[in-house]
């Protein structure tokens, strides 16, 4: 074992390592006495990882802080590759990005609804639009501040389709064919929870889960489904995507 | 007697340990990009399939070394990477440390760094990473933070990886000791000294005791 406090230059007794038993060599070699700074480098290393998770977040804020002008004038896109910068995140889980256009855009309503309907992107802009600046949290800890959203809001959109009773979840799906979302009923009468025709002041882009997405505030973005193509009302919560792959249904 | 013409520097075992690790970081890295960087991002998609093959490699990644900790010649490296000598200072502060006028042992200090750095840095990714992967059991703000030193280590490691692959590709021997074992003993007295000069004696008296002829030239 070593001492930390022994500051002599020579290793410690025991720290001597053991000779191999070899007939005609010297017990010692010389390369592998000396003081273990590698360890003391690792374990430093694994301190610094423990202050970082725990003082992570202000360093976080204080880089994003200081690299906003310079995000904001870069015309070469560069400075996204930095961390901390406050950017959203590509996320897609299929192959590639769905497509659907302003002209051929749908969402279909359904379940236990008195009023099933299939809706264009034209039908949601004429309905009444709210809009609200909240921020995107992402579940593994990046943010992005102050996102100007806009849209139909979704208790708006069930009282326009009448929701029935015994129903008590929504199931969201994405016109890429593979993601799925859900809230309770009680979830999705927030007023801070809208089908997003905007965001970032401009209709929401292909990338972003454009022509139309779901924005749930109060809930981290992997609820927000990019690419909304339907929802369903039903008796019981169904987990969606992620949260069959081991994230809270409630968060 | 003459010396041998070639030294054994890696055993098969440690070989396998950084072919195994080497062949992890790399895909750690390409996945990483792909999650990362928003045009690979849309390029690939996939992203549960990109983050789940990370994962397994980013918690497999101390594997290869863990079971390395079960060979001799392994644990004797591992001891020599981890103490620095006197002469490993002088060496890094030495503007002629190349020259050869300080004797190295089987590694000089920068190896020493590189070696402990990479343990410091694939146990820094591992705590960060699991914060990350399995979220729903910190506040947000650990997250944030794991995060912010999880992408930053990344770059970091980056950096020394590619630093490591540069220095390896300038000496023809050091990649060859490290892809079959052996080293040309002219090499090592020039890089390593210490240990060659060790290992040279090591195999005379080995030649000694078996009363060898002293014309086994090949390791």
């Amino acid at each position: 074992m070593n001492r930390p406090w022994d500051d002599d230059e020579r290793p410690p007794a025991d720290d001597v390592p053991e000779s191999d038993g070899e007939p005609g060599l010297q017990p010692d070699e010389p390369d592998e006495q000396g003081r273990p700074v590698g360890r003391r480098i690792v374990l430093g290393m694994l301190g610094l990882s423990a202050l970082g998770i725990v003082f992570g977040k202000q360093l976080d804020d204080a880089q994003s802080n200081l690299l906003a002008p310079v995000v904001a004038h870069d015309p070469t896109g560069l400075s996204d590759l930095l961390p901390a910068v406050d950017r959203f995140r590509f996320y897609n889980v299929t192959d590639s990005e769905p497509l659907r256009t302003a002209a051929t855009y749908k969402l279909t309503v359904g379940g236990l609804v008195d009023r099933p309907v299939t809706l264009t992107l034209a039908d949601l802009q004429a309905m009444p639009q709210t809009s609200l600046i909240k921020d995107f949290q992402c579940v593994t800890g990046w943010r992005v501040p102050q996102v100007h959203w806009s849209g139909v809001a979704l208790p708006d959109l069930l009282d326009y389709v009448g929701v029935q009773k015994g129903a008590t979840a929504l199931r969201f799906t994405s016109f890429d064919g593979t993601y799925t979302e859900s809230l309770t009923l009680a979830q999705a009468q927030r007023r801070d929870v809208l089908v997003a025709l905007q965001m970032l002041g401009a209709p929401v882009t292909r990338d972003h889960g454009g022509p139309v997405r779901l924005y749930v505030a109060p809930m981290y973005g992997y609820k927000s489904c990019k690419w909304l193509g339907g929802i369903e009302l039903a008796s019981k919560v169904t987990p969606g995507f992620w949260e069959n792959e081991g994230y809270d249904v409630d968060a | 007697m003459r010396p041998p013409a070639e030294l054994l520097r890696f055993t098969r075992g440690e070989r396998w340990v950084h072919r195994a690790t080497a062949i992890l970081i790399c895909v750690c890295l390409l996945t990483a990009a792909i999650l990362y960087i928003d045009a690979l991002s849309q390029l690939v998609g996939n992203r549960a399939l990109v983050e789940w093959i990370h994962v397994i490699c980013g918690i497999g990644l101390p594997v290869p070394a863990l079971i390395g900790l079960g060979s001799k010649a392994f644990r004797k490296d591992a001891r020599r990477l981890n103490r620095f000598t006197r002469n490993d200072w002088k060496w890094l502060r030495s503007r002629q440390r190349r020259d050869g006028t300080i004797p190295v042992g089987k590694f000089n200090a920068g190896q020493k760094l590189n070696a402990s750095f990479q343990l410091g840095g694939i146990l820094m990714m591992l705590s960060t990473g699991l914060v990350m992967r399995f979220a729903n059991h910190w506040p947000v703000y650990l997250r944030t933070g794991a995060t912010f030193v999880h992408d930053w280590m990344a770059y970091a490691i980056l950096a020394v990886v590619l630093g490591h692959l540069w220095m390896a590709n300038r000496d023809p021997d050091a990649l060859r000791g490290m892809r079959t074992g052996y080293v040309r003993t002219s090499w090592a007295r020039r890089e390593h000294e210490v240990w060659a000069n060790r290992e040279v004696a090591r195999a005379k008296a080995a030649q000694a005791s078996t009363g060898g002829t002293g014309a086994t030239d090949a390791g």
